[in-house]
């Protein structure tokens, strides 16, 4: 195996917020966003699927925008507010939780804190997303298991469960 | 912070206690179903009484799911068939995953699609045993006989004194009586179920949703270290020596060394770095530099292994494993013939979550938790490669992030024991993505050189097959043995057999199959539907052309074919019922409109049909190509059979989107080997189906047939794949004959 230069950096203490509570760690600011939540905070609904991102497992909220915990180095963050699966509600209430939980979507379930998050994050710019939205917003998002069909639906029913309508194209 | 994911029986045992009210249920396996000694499988291990059901003095029943859960449903679906016979309401179940413990509930594996023809009768049985106890308290207590008591869901009833009763006021009292023989209970009638054939979300959705731990990877024991284990690039290489002293240096590392030789259970040599976090231990493993000793894979290549394949099918075949009438003979006088040669690749899993298992070893006792497939077959390694005895390890069983068949094999799970025992605290190894797809056991690529013919009247009468696959190198050859019809020959490697049985053979008079093999030295075995999923593609594919030569409808041929009468099945395989494929594929026409649809220019609609895993599945795509050559999958509709009963509509529907969008998958992924080393690492070069990919519609069909239920995660997967093909030849008129897609232009639009 190639050695590849890394130039560590000693860790430094860090504060930002996470799910609405201040939070510090004394951690190397390179550190990624991911293993700060995982290993450091025991924050386990952020998963690893790749460590590039290309999968979307770890999806979480910056600032109120879907980003790539594996690709954001800790230092990014400090000051900012970050929201994972865990915060996205205080138990489970929110409506793509809710029609998650309602038609199924999940089969294995890895990716799915990860779907949910991205969905959120289309919901809060497009609260009325059509299918081409949705696939836009979520093909980023890898599901080994294939659930993208009742994702798509997951979507449209929260929406459905909080507007009473839904968008015109999900009949295509 | 101590996290225990699963239920430690002996807590339990003391609540429910204390609690005063609970009972435990001791229940009886019966022998499995006439399936497992067909299917060839090793007879389960001798069985106890087990204890799958409590309930507690307010009637709230706990149920054991003993299954591994890899996202097939089984930890809903088990738990349902137990539930429906104790006749409880939903609602009052709560369903704990059982650890590994083979004498309380006999097997616990996930694979094969076993789950349901295994235990749709002892699991119902389990459940009426429970029941009956309840009934037998109830009949003591009120001096009736048990034959008047009845049950409504949770509730025992004497309609003659009008006494009713909870199950929780008589818990404790049927604890105290003796189960009763099995053979002796009524199962309901199944126009009276209320649970099976209902749709149930998954048991463990609101975890999931909430992103609460529930996973191998989330499990986090006191004083637990993280690992990563480097192993040889070319696979089964062996560590001589590595900088250890380096990585020992780096920020957050604990201990690095290497393990020199494998320690069973195909674990195999490597690195081990240990640290604080992952990601510090991650980031150190990139600074190692270690000497291999490569090993045998190292003249492994994917082109040469073509190439090969090619000289070999003109060669005289190694071997012949089945031969009806004379393939030969009738080629040279068929009216029509057609020759093409076929070849898959090899392919990984790619499980979201890669493969990890935490291990505890202290005072000569190893505790794991261990997400895998197959928790029975690792005990004894781990044993032997601890020097404990197998009593003295305890394996827990997370929830999986998807599977598909790699973990069945065990080999990080006997690593992360060693590294554990070796550095004296608890660890938990992680495979990276790269570890993942670069070490797996891989799907065998194949190659099969077909010639067949068909007569005058359409009809196919000749069909000859030299297929080429592996063997294991340097493994010592298989020698003959009488008795089983072992021939001697090399040792195929695993997952790369062609059975003598598989469809189209017993259909066509003149057949012959012939082999020949490879050495090969990187490690295969099961996929998800393994064998099928690389055979549907050419059979189905090639009879496509079959029925072109014909001048016959594709499903009309198939229909012929299938109409004729079959030879004798060679022993081993599971009996190919041709009638019940006849009406999945007569379902699949209707449904698709086939023949009936004008569709535009560069569209087409293909189909195809396999049988695996008992289970019967035909499937109609209806793709798009542009002029560019990229590929929509507008549309597939599935028709299938897999018995009498669905047990739970809700997860057999998304079995079935799941798997027809892993074959959808596969048709556009490889894995390439490079003297021994696999070319892809990830997602971009191994680049699973996404959602703007995947069609935006699966139609799906169950066939109820009057036949035990059999299960649904891989059979609807096989079939996918030479429909999509075939339907891009009806699109285009390009016959691909190999795969994936990507190597004749095609992309996903």
């Amino acid at each position: 195996m190639a050695a590849t230069s890394f130039a560590y950096n000693s860790p430094m203490p860090l504060t930002f917020t996470v799910n609405g509570k201040a939070t510090t760690v004394d951690v190397p600011p390179d550190m990624p966003l991911l293993w700060v939540l995982r290993d450091v905070l025991n924050l386990h609904g952020t998963k690893y699927g790749c460590g590039t991102g290309q999968c979307g497992a770890c999806t979480v909220h910056l600032r109120g925008r879907a980003v790539r915990a594996c690709q954001t180095p800790v230092k990014n963050v400090a000051g900012a507010a970050i929201t994972t699966i865990e915060g996205l509600s205080v138990d489970g209430s929110h409506p793509l939780q809710k029609a998650w939980e309602k038609l199924d979507v999940p089969e294995c379930g890895y990716c799915q804190s990860g779907q949910i998050m991205a969905a959120a994050a289309l919901l809060t710019s497009r609260p009325k997303p059509t299918d081409a939205d949705i696939d836009t917003a979520m093909n980023a998002n890898l599901c080994r298991c294939g659930t993208y069909i009742r994702i798509r639906q997951g979507i449209h029913e929260a929406v459905r469960s909080v507007s009473g309508t839904t968008s015109t194209s999900e009949t295509k | 912070m101590t996290m225990t994911l699963t239920l430690d029986r002996r807590n339990f045992l003391r609540a429910t206690a204390i609690a005063g009210g609970g009972f435990m249920l001791a229940s009886y396996f019966e022998p499995l179903s006439a399936f497992t000694q067909q299917a060839g499988r090793p007879a389960p291990p001798p069985l106890e009484p087990n204890a799958f059901v409590s309930i507690d003095a307010n009637g709230i029943a706990t149920i054991v799911a003993k299954n591994p859960e890899i996202g097939q449903g089984v930890k809903v679906m088990l738990p349902m068939l137990i539930a429906e016979e104790l006749d409880v309401e939903w609602k009052n179940v709560r369903i704990e995953q059982g650890d590994l413990d083979a004498a309380k509930y006999g097997g616990q594996s996930a694979g094969g699609s076993f789950a349901t023809p295994s235990n749709w009768e002892p699991m119902r049985r389990v459940g009426g045993a429970a029941r009956q106890m309840l009934i037998t308290a109830a009949a003591q207590a009120w001096s009736v006989p048990a034959a008047e008591i009845t049950t409504t869901p949770g509730r025992l009833v004497h309609a003659g004194s009008n006494r009713s009763a909870g199950y929780g006021e008589f818990a404790a009292a049927a604890a105290k009586g003796a189960p009763p023989d099995p053979a002796t209970l009524t199962l309901k009638d199944p126009k009276t179920y209320r649970i099976i054939g209902k749709p149930i979300p998954g048991v463990d959705n609101h975890k999931i949703v909430t992103g609460q731990p529930l996973f191998g990877s989330d499990i986090k024991i006191p004083g637990m270290l993280y690992a990563v284990y480097q192993r040889s690039p070319v696979i089964g290489g062996k560590a001589i020596s590595a900088n250890l002293d380096a990585i020992k240096a780096l920020p957050g590392v604990r201990h690095a060394f290497i393990v020199p030789e494998s320690h069973g259970g195909g674990s195999m040599s490597g690195v081990a770095v240990v640290a604080d976090s992952w990601w510090y231990a991650e980031t150190a493993r990139k600074q190692l530099d270690v000497k291999w000793d490569d090993g045998l894979a190292v003249t492994d290549n994917s082109a040469t292994f073509s190439t090969r394949a090619a000289e070999l099918s003109k060669e005289a075949p190694h071997s012949t494993s089945r031969k009806d009438g004379d393939a030969d003979a009738a080629l040279a006088s068929a009216a029509k013939v057609v020759e093409a040669a076929y070849e898959y690749p090899f392919l990984a899993h790619a499980p979201m979550e890669p493969p990890n298992a935490t291990a505890s070893f202290k005072n000569g006792k190893l505790e794991m938790w261990a997400g895998t497939q197959q928790p029975g077959g690792v005990v004894d390694t781990l044993a032997t490669a601890m020097g404990i005895k197998p009593e003295d390890v305890t394996v827990h069983l997370p929830r999986m992030g998807g599977s598909f068949g790699r973990r069945l094999y065990n080999d990080y799970v006997v690593e992360a024991a060693v590294i554990a025992k070796t550095v004296g605290a608890p660890v938990q190894l992680r495979w990276s993505r790269e570890d993942e797809m670069r070490q797996e056991i891989f799907r065998p690529a194949g190659y099969h050189f077909l010639k067949a013919g068909v007569g005058a009247s359409g009809k196919l009468v000749a069909w000859r097959n030299h297929f080429v696959s592996f063997s294991v190198a340097g493994a010592p050859p298989l020698t003959a043995n009488a008795q089983t019809g072992q021939a001697a020959g090399p040792r195929p490697a695993a997952s790369s057999r062609l059975g003598a049985s598989e469809f189209p053979a017993r259909f066509i008079p003149n057949f012959a199959t012939h082999e020949s093999m490879m050495p090969l030295g990187v490690t295969t075995g099961a996929h998800r539907a393994p064998g099928a999923c690389a055979l549907s593609f050419v059979f189905q594919s090639f009879l496509d052309e079959l029925a072109l030569a014909a001048g016959k409808d594709p499903v009309q041929f198939r229909l012929d074919l299938l109409s004729n009468v079959p030879l004798p099945a060679s022993s081993g395989g599971a009996a190919f019922n041709a009638d019940r494929m006849i009406s999945v594929l007569k379902l699949v026409a209707e449904k698709s409109a086939w023949g009936k649809r004008t569709l535009p220019k560069g569209t087409g609609m293909g189909v195809a049909f396999h049988f695996s895993h008992l289970g019967y599945f035909a499937e109609v795509a209806e793709v798009a190509v542009d002029a560019t050559k990229r590929i929509k999958v507008k549309k597939v509709w599935v028709a299938g059979d897999v018995g009498r009963q669905i047990i739970n509509p809700l997860n057999a529907e998304s079995q079935v989107h799941s798997a027809v969008i892993d074959g959808l998958s596969q048709l556009m992924l490889e894995i390439t080997v490079e003297g021994g080393q696999v070319t892809q690492g990830n997602f971009g070069e191994y680049p699973v189906m996404r959602m703007r990919q995947a069609p935006a519609e699966i139609e799906v069909h169950f066939l109820t047939s009057d036949n035990n239920p059999t299960g649904l995660g891989e059979p609807p997967l096989p079939p996918v794949l030479p429909a999509v093909t075939n339907a891009l030849f009806a699109a285009t008129g390009i016959r691909v004959r190999s795969l994936p897609l990507s190597k004749h232009g095609f992309s996903w639009k």
